[in-house]
């Protein structure tokens, strides 16, 4: 270790002394000659006298084993306390139905349609995490997009408290369903599944800023509870200037191996959220675009099942993934309309479900498919029942993807699908994506 | 129901007994160490087996519950298992055996380790850092580690710290002269240049005084290619090697094409315990290891 300091002291100085000739070269170079000499003696010394020791210690008379002298890297500068930085770049080229408002039928909108067509390149992912000290680590996500920079996560998580418990604060993805934590680089698709952008959006993502607790029983069977409280900012709750929570999560996670090949987790999860003045477009019996704004709650449940197989346990040449999530979501409420209608009661109570299975059949390829459907299910809107118009539709789509990694870092996907989310439009869509990672290697979750 | 899981929390956490010394070794190898020290003292989980790529590992729901309870975790260190124990670490909600704790162990801290890199730069390949982390196919090392690793055991469970040191002892003699029986019977190695799948055979070359001359991986962590491996073929002739090596979680494809185009013999090496019916334990995984390189050299 002192070797390679004093080599990187000598290639800082000599980086100083831009025009050192070529006798100083080799004056420099004989002079690290001599002390790789000296410091490989010194080091065959003490191997030498260390196997001594050791034969020593084998010896009857009950000794003490030697104090270990850990070998760690001593890196003598103020940077080596940096925080694990990684950038996640990511864009596509999509070829796709040029269809304005884009949205799911029956379905209220949580955020714009992705419209995007041709190249482009998706928002930009900056990690930064790192340990705080003894008790606490933290982590932010910032998703840089043209003139934006969206703080994505932001959170510290203890290390210290022990007995299972952990404690989240700050912006956080929340811990409901299994898709719900992943961030678009982790998908096996281009897109999120249709479900997620029913329930969240168009991040397809619930984030809380709050606080989450997790529990890990004592047991060898995996068994997690989860309990959270925050904003309940996002869709499909409301931003309101309130004191107290605006929105809560529960959710319970239990996992296993079966045999040496197989494990799987599975889960239930509860959020609830409250909304106020959430407004969206409906349409009137005369096909006139009416104003409705929503008052109420909303509350979400989900199942969520994942299984992975790979031979021996050995995912690194041949595995396969399946998972698959379901969602009933139901709000009650007011409607306070504009346009061709009234203030109404609002209950609705609505489903939907994926499944996907993807293999890696080569250390570089996977293929997958997905089929996903959703039910626009009852929405009863009371005294405006005769003024609305109610869509009732299933809304599906189907895909099938194969993507090439070169290495863990990069991966290029090619995603074919048929999209039927909106009343009477077949849109085939192809998405060519690539996503590369930069910097600290993340560890993913199961 | 808030109340309810509340209550589950606080009520769950209270009194959880504590008996033997609860361990969470990564990899098969240090779990093998720790049991012979620890003897029946201790209880051992161990995360992988050899059959699979300790880079590659997914943080699995039963590593967290077993991580959740262990009172010590030992890792192979230097990165290896980056892709998962940190978020394994983390999200076992166990203060014990958080890096920086007496209950995290890493055995690549106590070593003298090999093809620690100038530069780090992806373009590389998927290099570690904190050098070469297949740390423990030197058997000297294994002795290193085991002397460390006695010492954290007896900091952590005072009470048995006799027993392991004994165990420690009891080890450390019966290694000693294996040792020397690995190091005569294999005297034949000296200076056998040899191919190998991946850089996971460094410390053992090194130890046995082998000669390296290339990797079927292109890079580290970038499976074979097939312009890579012709390449190889070319260099047999001016550097020849006289087998290739892999071990039993790697893919036997790429050095089964190598031995059919060049005729040296393709060896499988265990390289950790388990990874052969005859790699039982530490002693096994040497005395086969050694005894498949002669059979290959012959």
């Amino acid at each position: 270790m002192q070797k390679s300091f004093a080599m990187a002291a000598l290639l800082a100085a000599s980086c100083g002394a831009q025009a050192a000739s070529d006798a100083d070269l080799a004056a420099i170079r004989a002079q690290i000659d001599d002390m790789k000499k000296t410091y490989e003696q010194r080091i065959a010394a003490l191997e030498q006298k260390l196997v001594q020791a050791e034969s020593r210690t084998a010896s009857p008379a009950k000794q003490a084993p030697p104090a270990p002298v850990e070998n760690r890297p001593s890196v003598a500068s103020a940077n080596a306390f940096n925080p694990e930085v990684s950038l996640i770049l990511q864009g596509q080229y999509r070829h796709a139905k040029n269809i304005e408002g884009r949205g799911i039928t029956g379905f209220v909108p949580g955020g714009e349609g992705l419209n995007t067509r041709g190249f482009s390149v998706d928002e930009t992912e900056l990690v930064l995490a790192a340990n705080i000290d003894p008790y606490w680590r933290g982590q932010a996500i910032v998703a840089m997009a043209d003139g934006q920079a969206n703080i994505e996560e932001a959170w510290f998580q203890s290390l210290a408290i022990g007995q299972g418990v952990g404690l989240k604060v700050g912006r956080f993805r929340s811990g409901i369903g299994y898709l719900n934590e992943q961030h678009p680089h982790m998908w096996d698709f281009a897109d999120a599944p249709l479900m997620y952008q029913a329930m969240f959006g168009e991040d397809a993502s619930y984030v809380q800023d709050g606080v989450q607790l997790k529990w890990l029983a004592p047991t060898s069977l995996f068994v997690e509870l989860g309990a959270e409280v925050g904003r309940g900012a996002n869709f499909p709750g409301t931003d309101r200037n309130n004191n107290g929570t605006g929105g809560g999560a529960l959710h319970v996670h239990v996992g296993d191996d079966v045999g040496v090949s197989n494990s799987w987790r599975t889960g239930a999860s509860w959020l609830k959220t409250r909304a106020s003045e959430r407004s969206s477009d409906f349409v009137d019996i005369s096909g006139a675009t009416a104003q409705g704004s929503f008052a109420g709650d909303s509350t979400t449940w989900l199942a969520d099942f994942v299984w992975k197989w790979a031979p021996n346990g050995n995912s690194a040449h041949q595995n396969f993934k399946f998972q698959s999530e379901y969602f009933v979501r139901e709000e009650k409420g007011g409607l306070t309309c504009v346009g061709a209608c009234v203030d109404s009661s609002y209950k609705t109570n609505q489903s939907g479900w994926y499944a996907q299975g993807v293999y890696q059949f080569t250390p570089n390829w996977r293929a997958g498919l997905r089929y996903e459907q959703l039910d626009s299910g009852t929405r009863d809107f009371g005294a405006n029942a005769a003024n609305l118009v109610v869509d009732s539709y299933r809304p599906k789509k189907a895909s099938a993807m194969v993507d090439y990694s070169w290495s863990e870092f990069s991966r290029l996907r090619l995603q074919i699908a048929q999209d039927k989310s909106m009343l009477g439009i077949t849109d085939n869509q192809l998405t060519l994506q690539y996503v590369m990672s930069l910097g600290a290697h993340g560890a993913h979750k199961f | 129901m808030k109340h309810f899981i509340f209550a589950c929390f606080f009520g769950l956490t209270v009194g959880t007994a504590q008996a033997d010394l609860k361990i969470f070794a990564t990899v098969p190898e240090w779990g093998a160490l720790a049991q012979e020290i620890g003897g029946s003292k201790v209880q051992v989980y161990t995360a992988t087996t050899a059959f699979q790529d300790p880079h590659r590992i997914d943080a699995k729901p039963s590593l967290l519950a077993r991580a959740r309870q262990a009172n010590l975790l030992i890792a192979a260190g230097a990165d290896l298992e980056i892709g998962w124990l940190p978020l394994v670490l983390r999200d076992s909600g166990n203060a014990a055996i958080q890096t920086g704790q007496p209950g995290y162990f890493a055995a690549a801290d106590f070593v003298n380790r090999l093809e620690v890199p100038a530069t780090v730069d992806r373009a590389h390949g998927d290099v570690h850092a904190a050098g070469n982390p297949h740390t423990h196919l030197d058997p000297r090392n294994v002795l290193k580690v085991g002397a460390a690793l006695t010492a954290r055991m007896a900091e952590l469970d005072g009470a048995n710290a006799a027993a392991y040191q004994a165990g420690y002892q009891a080890f450390a003699g019966k290694w000693q002269t294996a040792m020397t029986r690995w190091q005569k019977e294999a005297a034949p190695l000296q200076g056998v240049p040899v191919l190998v799948h991946h850089a996971s055979f460094v410390y053992l070359l090194n130890w046995l005084g082998m000669k390296e001359v290339g990797t079927l991986e292109p890079k580290p962590g970038i499976e074979p290619t097939s312009g890579h491996l012709s390449s190889l073929l070319t260099r047999q002739q001016s550097a020849p090697a006289k087998m290739v090596l892999r071990a039993a979680y790697q893919q036997e494809g790429p050095s089964q094409w190598i031995a059919g185009k060049t005729g040296m013999p393709a060896v499988l090496l265990p390289y950790t315990v388990g990874g052969t019916a005859e790699a039982k334990d530490l002693f096994g995984l040497f005395d086969d290891s050694v005894q498949r390189l002669l059979k290959g050299v012959r």
